[in-house]
């Protein structure tokens, strides 16, 4: 069961990276190849020699860009496919469908916008690549306590589901999750490394991008995992039944 | 007595945990490391030398919003 859904998870996250790409050809491109010539003419007008190009700028955009997007799909679908199995039936007693999509609602948030809002996604141009090591630890970081606070807050919602029911302990969850949140916020420092003459715009545009293309991959897994998932737990039970119904008459 | 049926609602059956973890460890474990080549390799720690694999994902990593250089 568990094997069979991951499959799938797999196949579905590689759907999402496919749409991902396409998303992020149309949206996301102009905004990087913009940052990218703002970068140029800065190191230009400093003296800098050019960096030499070890991936020419033709495959970074499109077979990188689709390698990239397309592992990160397949390897998120088939991980979001091992957390499924988890929620359904025990977390939730929703159908598989509404389970993988609240689960695709609370990773994104989780896992993407919350952390975005505290270390927002770059464009090529902005970035000190001395702090890398920094800004990198601090990222995982903030996912990390973030995935911690949304675990927290699931464990105090099913605590206290039989005492409060199912929506007011919900509520409660995400009071919890919305605490940890603005600790973090609060807590962890700030990065700012845009220069100084970046344009707003082209910023704006590229971090909207950015969050579209995760938006893109996880309303995939939720919708089309869901499915998928269900389509096939319900294959799953009938062959069961018949089984048992096979062998009870041998 | 212990068969009967209190609650007859469509209550979807949970898999096991035991039959979940074993797949979720080793999948899983696999799984991130991909998942660590396209976000974080040759940035702030390599595996392998060079910087080919960032920059081959480099559109990649920038628009999913990991840190890149």
């Amino acid at each position: 069961m568990v094997g069979n859904l991951l499959l799938r998870g797999m196949i579905v996250g590689v759907v999402a990276g496919l749409l991902a790409f396409g998303f992020a050809r149309v949206f996301g491109e102009p905004a990087v190849e913009h940052a990218i010539a703002l970068e140029e003419a800065a190191s230009q007008a400093k003296g800098e020699a050019p960096e030499p190009e070890l991936v020419s700028r033709e495959v970074q955009a499109g077979l990188g860009l689709f390698t990239g997007l397309v592992t990160f799909g397949a390897a998120l679908g088939g991980l979001f496919s091992l957390a499924f199995p988890f929620a359904h039936g025990r977390l939730t007693s929703l159908s598989p469908r509404a389970t993988a999509g609240l689960l695709a609602l609370a990773g994104f948030v989780t896992l993407v916008l919350v952390p975005a809002l505290k270390y927002p996604p770059n464009p090529p141009a902005v970035g000190d690549p001395e702090t890398i090591g920094l800004r990198t630890q601090l990222y995982f970081a903030m996912l990390v306590f973030s995935l911690a606070g949304a675990v927290l807050a699931v464990a105090v919602g099913k605590r206290f589901r039989p005492a409060l029911g199912v929506w007011n302990a919900a509520l409660l969850g995400v009071v919890v999750y919305a605490a940890a949140v603005i600790l973090l916020q609060l807590a962890l420092p700030s990065i700012n490394e845009v220069p100084e003459q970046f344009p707003a715009t082209l910023l704006w545009q590229f971090r909207t991008a950015s969050l579209g293309v995760q938006a893109t991959v996880w309303t995939t897994l939720g919708l089309l995992f869901g499915y998928v998932a269900e389509r096939y737990m319900a294959a799953a039970r009938t062959g069961d039944a018949r089984l048992a119904y096979s062998q009870g008459s041998r | 007595m212990s068969d009967i049926v209190l609650k007859p609602t469509a209550q979807p059956v949970a898999i096991p945990v035991g039959e979940i973890l074993p797949w979720a460890v080793f999948a899983g474990l696999i799984l991130l490391l991909a998942l660590y080549f396209v976000g974080a390799e040759e940035g702030a720690t390599s595996l392998i030398s060079g910087s080919s694999v960032h920059e081959f994902v480099h559109d990649g990593r920038h628009l999913l919003g990991f840190p890149c250089h």
